[in-house]
């Protein structure tokens, strides 16, 4: 009746694997856990509201028709200056949620990692992951809005799928780091939000690089990593041009270090972070 | 045949500020100053244990002991400062009642969410559906937000999720108040019949004839030492004996 117990699965804390491989066989063996965490962020989110799931639309509509309001005089020069705004809008509007969530999360959600063992970047896993559905949720209201102020809607958007993949590693990697050091510093989250308004006007997203005076461009298109992921989702989509190598291959590199960064420093600290949480 | 549990030397060390240093400026300056002070805290000192399979073990101590934090370092939550784990087989811990549960969720979305909380996967949970949910005797509320649901119904629930399943090791770490009477001794027969199949039970409880009923063996845990181990009798008098 009773298991033999050399049979049974063996948990030695003096004979682990390193923690940033542990940790991926871990999420392996959770992702059902991902998915369902994910899934009630999404279901939950807009549960009780009359409109329901209708606001991951209307809230990059909304957002969007301010902008064009407010701005529409000083830089709404270029063509279909609405799409404009909402094809970087949406990239903007998925790392600062994802990111964010990543981090309120970790640090709210944190009962649970007291009671029982789940991987530890499941909740940020499962941020970024609800972040990409309402993403792809949005491309629906830009499609119509391009149609709509008579931007020509190509084939091109077909590539799309590669920036939001770009864009989530990267995404996630910010997200690890910033929520490692949210566990000891709850002060982070509100900062990042300072952090956050500030870099929003920093990013070409209401307006155009071209207008930046000649000195100073370099900063933004040089410095700022968001402008390389935000450029590689316009092309595509407001220009209908497929983004080449050259256009790729910093984002790329940017996404896939940070991700590394993150995921190795997030699951180095883990063990100390239960200490904390 | 090998325990299920064994801590060799364990220690768990919270080091704690003194004061909440709570931005980084405010840490940088007071580093700098060399003026961070630590509160150290040994929530376990030195735990040597081993514990059998199919062996009920009761663990008492006033609030503060250490008793969560060993029951923390057994399941996987905590890693220990310093001393070495070894834990065989599938460790369920009985979930506070609601943690892990979504109020706007449906009882049966709710199934899902906590089986995989609990490291099940999709087909695993769909196979256990139907008898999780004629365990909790939920019927048609199934199908309703767990908002709607009364206390009873949320632990009927979360136990029948928990305990679907024979776990190795079951963590009890409160006294079993779920639902009515009737529930209850459904609870304390599937209980019983896990530690007859083999499971090992490591139970908390502040009530000490439930420890000299359902425990072969006890530990006393004070300030982080393990005082006294051994028969459930003997160690409950030592407690005892000390207040």
């Amino acid at each position: 009746m009773t298991t033999p117990t050399t049979s049974l699965p063996v948990y030695d804390s003096a004979r682990r694997p390193p923690r940033p491989i542990e940790e991926l066989q871990q999420v392996f063996r959770y992702r059902f856990l991902i998915l369902q965490l994910l899934r009630r962020d999404v279901l939950t989110r807009y549960k009780r509201s009359v409109l329901g799931i209708a606001w991951t639309f209307l809230n990059p509509l909304g957002t969007m028709l301010v902008m064009t309001v407010a701005f529409s005089q000083v830089f709404g020069s270029m063509p279909g200056y609405p799409a404009y705004i909402l094809s970087g809008l949406m990239a903007w509007t998925f790392f600062a949620q994802s990111t964010t969530a990543a981090i309120v999360n970790l640090v709210w959600g944190g009962g649970l990692l007291h009671r029982i063992y789940i991987p530890r970047t499941s909740f940020a896993l499962a941020a970024i992951g609800t972040a990409l559905v309402n993403l792809s949720l949005a491309v629906l209201p830009i499609l119509v809005v391009m149609l709509v102020v008579g931007v020509p809607v190509s084939w091109t958007v077909i590539f799309l799928p590669v920036p939001m993949l770009l864009l989530a590693l990267f995404s996630l990697g910010v997200g690890l780091l910033l929520s490692s050091f949210a566990v000891y510093f709850p002060d982070v989250s509100e900062m990042y939000q300072i952090i956050l308004s500030a870099w929003m006007y920093l990013t070409p997203i209401f307006y155009s690089e071209e207008i930046l005076p000649a000195l100073y461009r370099p900063l933004i298109t040089g410095l700022n990593p968001l402008y390389g992921f935000i450029r590689l989702y316009r092309l595509p989509l407001y220009y209908g041009q497929i983004p080449t190598w050259g256009d790729i291959w910093p984002s790329l590199l940017i996404a896939v270090v940070t991700v590394t960064v993150g995921w190795i420093f997030f699951s180095l600290k883990a063990d100390e972070m239960a200490y904390r949480i | 045949m090998e325990p299920l549990i064994q801590l060799e030397h364990v220690s768990v060390h919270y080091r704690a500020p003194s004061e909440r240093v709570a931005t980084f400026k405010e840490y940088a300056i007071r580093r700098l100053q060399g003026k961070i002070k630590h509160r150290e805290f040994l929530a376990l000192k030195d735990v040597n244990l081993t514990i059998n399979q199919g062996e009920v073990f009761g663990l008492i101590g006033h609030n503060g002991a250490g008793k969560s934090t060993l029951l923390k370092v057994v399941s996987r939550v905590l890693l220990p400062t310093t001393g070495r784990v070894v834990i065989r087989g599938r460790v369920a811990p009985l979930l506070e009642v609601g943690a892990g549960f979504h109020p706007e969720l449906t009882g049966h979305e709710n199934i899902f969410l906590n089986g995989a909380i609990l490291g099940f996967t999709r087909t695993q949970m769909e196979n256990k559906f139907q008898s999780i949910l004629d365990f909790s005797e939920l019927g048609e509320f199934i199908d309703a937000p767990m908002r709607t649901y009364s206390s009873g119904m949320w632990a009927r629930l979360g136990f029948a999720v928990a305990t679907d399943e024979r776990p190795d090791i079951l963590i009890v770490d409160e006294v079993l108040a779920v639902g009515d009477e009737a529930f209850q001794r459904k609870c304390f027969a599937r209980i019983n019949r896990f530690r007859e199949e083999g499971t090992t039970i490591l139970l908390v409880a502040h009530n000490m004839e439930l420890i000299q009923q359902m425990c072969q063996r006890a530990a006393w845990l004070h300030h982080g030492e393990l005082k006294s181990l051994g028969e459930p009798d003997e160690v409950i008098q030592a407690y005892r004996q000390a207040q």
